[in-house]
């Protein structure tokens, strides 16, 4: 009687030691697609080194219902075509439940079609219209769209009475997405676009453009790009000596902008997200408390503030956390929670998905801040 | 007069970026008149004047003017190290070969530099301040006049070297015949590695000065290196005005064709360019016929 | 520098063991996602084999090939893609366009010689590339096209990993036996002594300059096959795929298999694909590695690794075989 009482304890407990053991062996796994190196890497890195910042956190407070999180992330290098064998290396390969990135619109399209085909949902950081308009099933961003940043842009132009601009846009496919929003919102807005000029990523001169564009009845300048082009353009406009109002998108919201425009870079303005001017935003502002959280954690890490672009992985890691927590960690059911997520207060904004709407942001993602003396200042 | 502005605003940029391919340019021309090679990698020193000024000025704290001479040494010691290893032992291998190894030689400095420094792209201080020149309703940087200037003063040293000295008349008679230069006591070995010298620190020098205009990162030398080639090509590889003359050419064009035509195709413009040489007149549009060896 | 060894039945004998070993290995792996790895590089292979025929065979250089490799993958892409055509029927229009403007252009570019050949070859290249950049409303620019519908056959439709495998590698299987045709044949014999002198050639009777056209449509068709197939394998193509490194990164395969050979090629082609997935670590690195290795291969291993490893093996064992003792031969 004593020895089976004492077996079936054993038993038990043996049973327990194994389930309890497969459980916390069995990590989430959640694959990362960033650009750290190539020339999106300013987008790819902070993103990396956010994703990794969460998930470590996250499992030091426990995981997701006690189960820990691990990430599998690959570098894209920016290459749309790596991008798509990695996707599926992490899809076939290492299983993944979700993924998150990639760092460029470019790259998000090229992997849509092997994410659609086997049912994994990803969160995007980059912020393309396309990849959300129109909604398809699995795929969902944190990047706001930059048919927002557009919008932003021309409210300002109107505020001030100017309605004839010029627009340089880069020839990748962030400048190409830009330059197809600035067209497509102009005569909504009331404006009219009297001069579309392009540079390339590897210009070193854009002089000519500038040339052409003063010689139009040009009131106010947008340049549409990344790093170091507008940094160029605004050197050469100085240089110049073009005196007019210069916008630019918030893919130069980071200091390295700062940096390589020197004195070209003041008074340029441009929509971002609220995490480059966390330190001066309205005590009512709903994100600030999560926006100086996250930048000083970044700080803590890596030495330097948390920007706009690693924003975008903090929201994407901390949507997965919440589907996981309220639905499980199949890919199915992290979709569908992902698609009932309501009012997350994140870096990038306040997300509201609907099956409509995988994108889950307003105009009021962004805010316009000018730059000034070397620093950012939020414009009313 | 808006018309006028423009295109004289054009031109004036298309000088100052034509004077940078035009001492690259001579860069290549001067090893290809030594050795009969196409130095591939040629664009790379460029990109290291730039960048290891940037090194020694920025991260290392030192004075501009110091950091400019230790670039220029070390991207020349670079140059001649590449010239040691890599090039003398198989100088009569077939032109094939010496592509490659050049090309090998132009994307292992590069993947080097890339390591180092990482792939950011920095600015470098202007050597003259940030006020545009205003000349006619166009606009100038000193930089440019700087540009300008150096290039002057390094293509008349040139012809000054290879017209008027022993080493310099020395290193054409190589070009022209080897074996013969042997034969009067040239050392044929030294000549290479001098070519190999002079050209690294041109180009470390036209990548220091035009640095500020057009910041600098571990792949600036590509494009650049490709267009200094074409400004050669255009020169007849001859080594002289001819090469100047090729360089401003294809600066002021692109320039032009970006302004009047389309900005997209502002590289292309170069290429077609050379395209166009190389069909019509492979010997340049002031080079001489070039008799084959059978 | 000899480019076929042994006659020609050896060289049929190797053949059907290199197939065998090709069609048969997806089974070893299961179709797992090495399989995925393999497509590439079976694509890759016959760009090498393309590269090869007019780099070791007839010793003209071209840094260009991305450019026939991208305008096969273009033509496919947007006939597919934007205006529904069948994929097949593009293929075969993307191989006679591409055929058509190698053959045009080749007439003014192998004109030239060595370094000129290299650099107008290169202007080329550049010249495609950005054209696909800019062209935006035909190509989606650098954004890329996507859409692009796999091909299928009589119902079969090609849009897994294992069947794209095999898709793939009989299209290199064939390009692999029509070099090796071509190479023995009277063609092969002409560009070999084309590759040597090109004026001993000419007394010869040799057509030089139309046979250097030639070879130059022919690998122009084969490598806007394999952009054809790569556009419908990955559905998604956009300009980076096509630019100058890639053309690089085929001229590296080329020269670490050994000029001029086509098993060569297919390890040149095999060893670059497969190196990166399996070092993911040191994915920044690998633009160090290349430039290294065409340098060391160059100056060290000219025959690249196909004749450099057994030459190596040799020596190697001679040496050992010098340090043991043996009785001495008198």
């Amino acid at each position: 009687m004593f020895k089976t009482i004492i077996k079936s304890i054993c038993i038990f407990c043996l049973l327990l030691v194994f389930t309890v053991n497969s459980w916390s062996q069995e990590p989430i796994k959640i694959g990362g697609l960033f650009a750290v190196t190539g020339p999106p890497s300013f987008l790819g890195e902070p993103e990396r080194n956010t994703a990794n910042m969460v998930v470590d956190q996250i499992n030091k407070t426990g995981g997701i219902k006690g189960r820990k999180l691990k990430l599998v992330f690959y570098d894209t290098q920016g290459d749309a075509t790596k991008a798509v064998q990695a996707a599926t290396r992490l899809i076939k390969e290492d299983r993944v439940s979700a993924i998150i990135g990639p760092s460029t619109t470019g790259e998000t399209m090229a992997i849509i079609g092997t994410i659609e085909a086997a049912g994994i949902p990803l969160i995007s950081c980059a912020a393309g219209i396309k990849i959300t308009e129109p909604v398809k099933k699995w795929v969902f961003k944190t990047a706001q769209n930059d048919s927002l940043a557009v919008e932003r842009i021309y409210d300002n132009l109107k505020k001030r009475n100017m309605n004839s601009v010029a627009i340089l846009t880069v020839s990748d496919g962030f400048g190409a997405s830009g330059r197809e929003q600035l067209k497509l919102r102009a005569k909504d807005s009331g404006i009219t676009i009297v001069s579309d000029e392009v540079y390339s990523p590897n210009d070193t001169d854009m002089t000519a453009q500038l040339v052409k564009i003063r010689g139009s009845k040009a009131q106010a300048i947008i340049c549409w790009g990344t790093n170091p082009g507008p940094a160029k353009v605004a050197r050469n406009a100085k240089q110049l000596g073009l005196n007019l109002p210069l916008y630019m998108s918030h893919g130069i919201s980071s200091k390295k902008f700062i940096e390589l425009a020197g004195d070209a870079a003041e008074g340029i303005t441009l929509p971002s997200g609220r995490v480059i001017v966390a330190n001066v935003l309205p005590k009512s502002d709903q994100q600030k408390k999560s926006l100086l959280a996250y930048v000083n954690d970044y700080k803590n890490h890596f030495k330097i503030e948390g920007d706009h672009f690693g924003g975008h992985a903090w929201d994407a890691v901390m949507l997965l956390k919440g589907a996981i927590e309220r639905g499980g960690d199949s890919p199915a059911a992290i979709r569908d929670e992902l698609e009932n997520t309501r009012n997350f207060k994140g870096i990038g904004g306040i997300f509201n998905f609907t099956p409509q709407d995988h994108a889950g942001l307003t105009k009021d993602a962004f805010v316009l801040v000018t730059i000034k003396n070397k620093g950012w200042m939020l414009v009313k | 007069m808006e018309l006028f502005e423009q295109l004289l605003q054009y031109t004036l940029s298309g000088l100052s970026t034509g004077a940078i391919y035009a001492l690259i340019g001579l860069g290549f021309a001067i090893i290809y008149n030594s050795t009969s090679i196409i130095n591939f990698a040629q664009g790379e020193f460029v990109m290291l004047g730039g960048m290891l000024t940037l090194f020694f000025h920025i991260t290392l704290g030192l004075y501009l003017p110091l950091a400019v001479v230790l670039a220029v040494v070390v991207a020349t010691a670079v140059g001649a190290l590449f010239e040691r290893l890599a090039i003398s032992p198989l100088k009569d291998a077939e032109p094939i070969i010496l592509v490659i190894i050049t090309i090998g030689g132009s994307i292992l400095i590069r993947g080097v530099a890339m390591l180092l420094w990482g792939k950011d792209t920095h600015a470098l201080p202007m050597f003259s301040g940030n006020e545009p020149i205003i000349l006619m309703g166009a606009a100038m940087m000193p930089q440019n006049l700087w540009i300008f200037g150096i290039t002057l003063i390094i293509i008349t040293a040139n012809r000054f070297f290879f017209h008027h000295s022993i080493s310099g008349k020395a290193m054409r008679a190589c070009s022209v015949n080897r074996i013969a230069s042997r034969l009067v006591g040239i050392d044929v070995k030294r000549m290479m590695l001098f070519s190999f010298v002079i050209s690294s620190a041109m180009g470390a020098a036209a990548g220091i000065i035009i640095a500020p205009l057009t910041m600098t990162s571990y792949d600036v030398g590509v494009m650049l290196g490709l267009k200094g080639f074409c400004a050669a090509i255009i020169g007849g590889m001859s080594g002289g005005m001819g090469t100047v003359a090729g360089g401003l050419i294809v600066g002021v064009l692109e320039s032009l064709g970006a302004g009047l035509i389309s900005s997209g195709y502002k590289d292309a413009i170069a290429f077609i360019i050379l395209l166009i040489i190389l069909f019509i007149r492979p010997q340049g549009l002031f080079g001489k016929g070039e008799a084959e060896r059978v | 520098m000899k480019f076929l060894e042994g006659s020609m039945k050896q060289e049929l004998a190797k053949f059907f063991v290199f197939a065998a070993a090709v069609f048969t290995a997806p089974v070893f792996f299961k179709g797992g996602y090495i399989v995925n790895v393999l497509v590439f590089v079976g694509i890759y292979t016959i760009l090498a084999v393309a590269l090869n025929l007019l780099l070791g065979l007839a010793g003209q250089i071209s840094l260009g090939q991305a450019a026939f490799f991208g305008l096969g993958a273009y033509i496919s892409g947007v006939l597919t893609a934007t205006h529904a055509a069948n994929p097949w029927v593009a293929m075969v229009i993307a191989a006679i366009a591409v055929g058509i403007i190698a053959f045009v252009l080749g007439f003014p570019i192998l004109k030239l010689k060595g370094h000129y050949l290299a650099m107008a070859t290169l202007g080329m290249g550049i010249i495609v590339y950005i054209i696909f950049n800019e062209t935006v409303d035909i190509t989606g620019g650098p954004s890329g096209l996507s859409g692009i519908p796999n091909l299928s056959i009589c119902g079969i439709i090609f849009n897994t990993d294992m069947k794209n495998y095999y898709l793939v590698w009989s299209f290199a299987m064939a390009t692999i036996l029509l070099s090796v045709n071509l190479s023995a044949s009277r063609i092969g014999r002409a560009l070999r002594a084309l590759h040597d002198s090109e004026v001993a050639a000419r007394i010869l009777g040799v057509n030089v300059r139309l046979l250097k056209v030639q070879i130059f449509t022919i690998s122009g068709i084969f490598s806007a096959l394999a952009g054809s197939l790569y556009a419908h394998t990955v559905q998604f193509i956009s300009p980076a795929s096509f630019g100058f490194n890639v053309s690089i990164e085929l001229l590296t395969m080329v020269i670490i298999g050994g000029l001029g050979s086509i098993y060569g090629s297919f390890l040149g082609a095999a060893i670059l694909t497969l190196l990166p997935e399996l070092f993911r670590t040191f994915q920044d690195y690998d633009i160090v590695v290349y430039g290294i290795v065409l340098i060391v291969i160059t100056m060290f291993m000219p025959g690249g690794l196909v004749r450099g490893v057994p030459l190596l093996a040799r020596f190697l064992l001679a040496k050992v075989k010098s340090g043991l003792p043996s009785e001495k031969r008198v």
